[in-house]
């Protein structure tokens, strides 16, 4: 639709104002889930809508700077591992962009099932293979506590994309006019 | 005489998302040196016209191109949007938008990096322009630390370091209070001058541009094209209303004192006008008026006792402030930007906290009601409604409130339809909100709020970015149910226009506390609080002190006139 | 908190404000991933006295980072005891060897000398960068940064995202801070009186707002950005970067020796372990 140079201007500035999202998101937004210390993560929900919208490289890179920044702010030092991870979710969700074709309009139900079997297994590679594995090698920590932590995320990260992220998902889609149709009812 | 820098020939655009073109056979030329206002109702295509000029349209906004336009000597269709931004500045009507750098000097010299310039150019360019455009003092401050005046001048800078030799100017009024709008026109009718530029205005508010002479105004309906002269013939043909624009209120003043303006010469222009005999005539008006006494509110709705705020508790926003609104009362808010105008209200509405005093609404104490259980009672209307819309129709979003009180659909939906039809929405319930414009969806968000029928509201610049037909429409629609169901209704605004011809009563916040509560005619009549508050004189005033008229007394019976002709 | 979001960059007027930025970059990122390669404790404390001694001299106020320091304890803590919990004989496994303190081997719940070393590594590799962090971001000007990054080698694009991102956060947090408060206003609701699900319907007519107008700010921000030629050429210059000076240089030369002794260390320990139970 775009040409080429407005295209990758978009993706730097929707890496950088999804990055401040996700910042705001990450530090400000609790939702309780009920149990003790344990929030639904609204970020990774806007994680998937961003990487439908704009692709692997604008998400991957604006939830890895957002992270990032979050960690400094928050703990003193970014958590590497944790913020790659996530940098790598971005991306898995990017790749969603060509098959869900979000700017044309609303979602069939068929693409969103598809979509939330694609997320649960891209957050299973990255809280449950991933992440503790890099626990492991930089940190060293005993593989029952990072398998533990990766296990609950991967939990609570699944089930806020499949209920933020889906109605992200399917509101936006709906506010995509289709070409030439819009006409006023009297 | 010279060619054109800018030149549409029968030249249209249709948006690949709508259905029917929004240009229709543009024929225009734009001469080196000028300054031109494109003018009219929001939809007629005036913003599409500029992004024809900077070459948005067509490479960032697909859609169906037919006949030529040549700006500086290229085709705009055939040209890259950098090749075009070599010769054609904008400045877009959302200053936080523009203004991509961490601070002042670094967004001045934003075009020079992509430029890859050397540092050394790149200060010798930002100390240049930050002395033209007066912004040496503030090059380190954050965008977060400007007022709206501050931020224009720096995205005009931005651009005219470059060099350009045409600026476009997309609603530059829209964000500014009145006295930085007045002091916004003189710079740019300065620069025009001293730069050798070519300026394209695009903006609805006709008096304001006018206060700095134009060369050329332009008028534009449904897409196409319906007056191309100098202001003065135009005004003189009185078409503004019938177009759909605010005519200047001097000139509807000259029109009510029964003035035949074919007499007169310089219409464009108060401060050159020549009428003969008109003190005459106008001072003939005046004591022919008769000033009714003013309706009186005597039941007070909201108290307001002593109350003290600031997120520094030693440099207080709101000062021991006192004041009753009374039920019934239409109230304008007006003050500089900053002074707490939109504090005040968040200390209504309970989104801040006071620090000390109290507040007290239909009797009852307000300290202990949360959020929503004022919400029940107060409306606020935020001033940017795209911080209010949570749902992705119309239809929706007005009913969210009205569904989460439990109300039953039947009503919800007699209710909803009800107040889309009185905001102007009805035919367009059915779309999605992302598909209107943004006066459209302001009018959504106060929908939204008045189907939950407060017994006040609050509205934070209500009518900025709607055109004059939207305007009175909300107006009259505000005031009808002022008068209606006796609603106290709250303005906070920049718009003199709005205070005077709609308000029964102004408060104007300074330094914490309340300079002035007084009428509307008496306010704009005072030179120190106009000063103070940033206000703007209007040019009722100015017309009255010319003509040795009693200024509050010839605005007072003015808008009694204008009020009793609506 | 009102004013002041990012921790607070201020010019303190000490060498390592006048440090370009690029240099503190590099010198954070390459302390950083040598401290969390190596498990020698003598190293880990040497760089953690060491950065202790350049918080010092960066004269930042302790309690300007007072509300991270208690969260990075916090922070500590909780792994610390989840990792006993979890593991509470790893330093015997890592180790190799058992000296009790508490209980008797057959005990799950018992306490070594090994375990206690161990943990007490880990608390080190929590903790360690935490002055560099802190030092990186208070002595290094937000403008600065993107510059920084890019000269370091990161794409101009990538670098502009950080600055937009560094831009935009103030401006949308009080979006988000106005927005929550009109929608709870209109009564969505959020907070745990409500049911789990209202509470997450809330939350999400909240966030739309917020995301919506975000997205269209995406839009214009792109447009303004491409009308003054963002992206025209393969480089772009930056009007805040600094010149490396010749303190530069010493820094980076400090550090490159830093990484080299823990380089080293790996050798002599003949692995990640530094074991002084052998």
């Amino acid at each position: 639709m775009q040409n080429q140079q407005s295209n990758s201007i978009r993706t730097v500035v929707a890496t950088g104002i999804g990055a401040a999202v996700i910042f705001v998101l990450m530090k400000f937004v609790a939702i309780p889930t009920g149990i003790p210390n344990t929030q639904v993560n609204v970020s990774i929900g806007f994680l998937a809508l961003l990487g439908a919208i704009f692709g692997p490289v604008a998400a991957g890179l604006a939830v890895f700077i957002g992270h990032a920044l979050n960690d400094f702010v928050t703990y003193g030092s970014p958590w590497w591992t944790w913020v790659i991870v996530d940098g790598l979710i971005g991306v898995a969700f990017g790749l969603a962009k060509n098959r869900l074709k979000i700017a044309n309009g609303a979602l069939s139900t068929s693409k969103l099932v598809w979509f939330n079997i694609y997320q649960v297994v891209v957050n299973f590679v990255g809280w449950v293979l991933l992440a503790p594995t890099g626990d492991i090698i930089i940190y060293h920590e005993p593989a029952t506590k990072v398998y533990v932590q990766g296990v609950t995320t991967w939990i609570i990260d699944s089930i806020s994309v499949a209920i933020i992220g889906t109605i992200l998902l399917v509101l936006y889609s709906r506010t995509r006019t289709q070409r030439g149709s819009l006409k006023k009812e009297r | 005489m010279t060619a054109p820098i800018i030149s549409f020939k029968d030249f249209s655009f249709q948006y690949n998302s709508q259905t029917e073109p929004t240009l229709r056979h543009i024929n225009l030329d734009i001469y080196p040196g000028e300054k031109v206002l494109i003018a009219g109702p929001s939809g007629s295509g005036k913003s599409t016209l500029g992004r024809c000029l900077n070459g948005l349209i067509p490479q960032s906004y697909p859609g169906k191109v037919a006949g030529t336009a040549m700006v500086a000597g290229k085709e705009v269709t055939k040209s890259s949007i950098f090749d075009l931004s070599m010769n054609v500045g904008t400045v877009l009507q959302d200053p936080d938008s523009q203004f991509v750098g961490l601070t002042v000097v670094e967004d001045m010299a934003f075009s020079l990096e992509n430029d890859q310039q050397s540092q050394d150019e790149m200060q010798k360019a930002t100390a240049k322009w930050a002395t033209t455009l007066d912004l040496k003092d503030l090059l380190t401050h954050r965008p977060q630390e400007l007022s709206g005046g501050q931020k224009q001048r720096v995205s005009m800078a931005g651009v005219l370091i470059d060099n350009s030799k045409i600026l476009l100017f997309d609603e530059p009024l829209a964000s500014l209070d009145p006295a930085s709008g007045k002091a916004s026109m003189a710079l740019i009718d300065h620069l025009t001058h001293t730069q050798d530029l070519t300026v394209v205005i695009i903006e609805h508010r006709i008096e304001d541009v006018l206060q700095q002479p134009i060369d050329r105004l332009i008028v534009m309906q449904d897409g196409a094209i319906v007056a191309d002269d100098k202001p003065e013939a135009i005004l003189r043909q009185s078409l503004m209303a019938q177009l759909g624009l605010r005519e200047p209120l001097y000139l509807s003043a000259l029109k009510l004192a029964g003035v035949d303006l074919d007499t007169c010469q310089h219409i464009d222009s108060l401060a050159n006008l020549q009428v003969p005999d008109l003190t005459d005539q106008l001072q003939r008006w005046t004591a022919g008026v008769t000033l009714k006494a003013p309706v009186q509110h005597p039941d007070p709705l909201l108290t307001i006792d002593h109350l003290t705020f600031g997120y520094d508790p030693k440099a207080p926003i709101i000062n021991d402030l006192s004041t009753t609104l009374n039920r019934g009362e239409m109230v304008s808010l007006v003050g500089q930007n900053g002074t707490g105008k939109s504090t005040l209200s968040n200390l209504i509405t309970g989104f801040l906290t006071p620090q000390q005093g109290h507040m007290t609404f239909n009797g009852q104490p307000l300290e202990h009601q949360s959020v929503k259980e004022r919400a029940d009672q107060i409306g606020y209307i935020l001033q940017d409604p795209n911080q209010m819309i949570s749902k992705t129709l119309i239809y929706d979003e007005v009913a969210a409130g009205l569904v989460l009180r439990g109300v039953d659909p039947d009503t919800i939906e007699q209710r909803v339809y009800d107040v889309l039809k009185v905001c102007g929405l009805y035919e367009f319930r059915h779309w999605p909100i992302s598909a209107l414009s943004f006066g459209q969806k302001k009018r959504v968000t106060i929908a939204a709020i008045l189907v939950l029928e407060p017994a006040m509201l609050i509205l934070d610049e209500p009518t900025a970015g709607q055109d004059l037909q939207h305007y009175t429409e909300m107006m009259g629609f505000l005031t009808k149910i002022n008068h209606e169901k006796d609603m106290t209704i709250m303005l906070i605004t920049h718009d003199m226009h709005l205070m005077l011809e709609y308000t029964d009563r102004t408060i104007v916040l300074g330094s914490g506390n309340i300079l002035m509560d007084a009428a509307p005619a008496d306010v704009l009549t005072n030179d120190t609080i106009i000063d103070q508050a940033s206000l703007a004189k209007t040019s009722l005033y100015s017309l009255a002190a010319a003509h040795a008229i009693n200024p509050t007394e010839f605005v007072a019976k003015f808008v009694q006139a204008e009020r009793e002709a609506r | 908190m009102q004013h002041q979001l990012l921790i607070g960059y201020d010019d303190r007027h000490t060498f390592l404000n006048r440090l370009s930025g690029s240099t503190k970059l590099l010198s954070f990122v390459g302390l950083s991933v040598i401290g969390m390669m190596t498990f020698d404790t003598r190293y880990l404390l040497g760089i953690m006295v060491f950065s202790l001694i350049l918080f010092r001299f960066s004269k930042i106020k302790y309690r300007d980072v007072s509300f991270v320091m208690s969260v990075i304890i916090g922070f500590s803590v909780l792994n610390l005891v989840m990792v006993y919990v979890f593991a509470p004989h790893y330093g015997v496994d890592i180790y190799g060897t058992e000296h009790l303190l508490l209980g008797s081997s057959n005990h799950y719940f018992n306490l070594t000398t090994e375990q206690l070393f161990y943990e007490f590594n880990l608390l080190l590799k929590y903790t360690f960068a935490v002055p560099l962090a802190l030092i990186f971001l208070m002595t290094t000007n937000p403008s600065e940064f993107a510059a920084s990054l890019n000269k370091i080698g990161i794409s101009y694009r990538i670098s502009y995202s950080v600055a937009i991102a560094l831009r935009y956060i103030p401006d949308v947090q009080s979006d988000y801070r106005t927005i929550s408060l009109a929608q709870q206003a209109r009564g969505f609701e959020i907070s745990k009186k409500a049911k789990f699900m209202t509470r997450v319907k809330g939350g999400i007519q909240i966030m739309l707002p917020l995301i919506f107008s975000s997205l269209d700010r995406i839009e214009v921000i792109s447009q303004a950005m491409e009308l003054r030629r963002f992206g025209k050429g393969k480089k772009r210059t930056w009007y805040m970067a600094q010149k490396f000076k010749r303190n530069d240089y010493l820094a980076l030369l400090v550090v490159a020796l830093l990484i080299l002794l823990g380089i080293a260390l790996f050798k002599v320990n003949g692995g990640r372990f530094w074991n002084p139970f052998k």
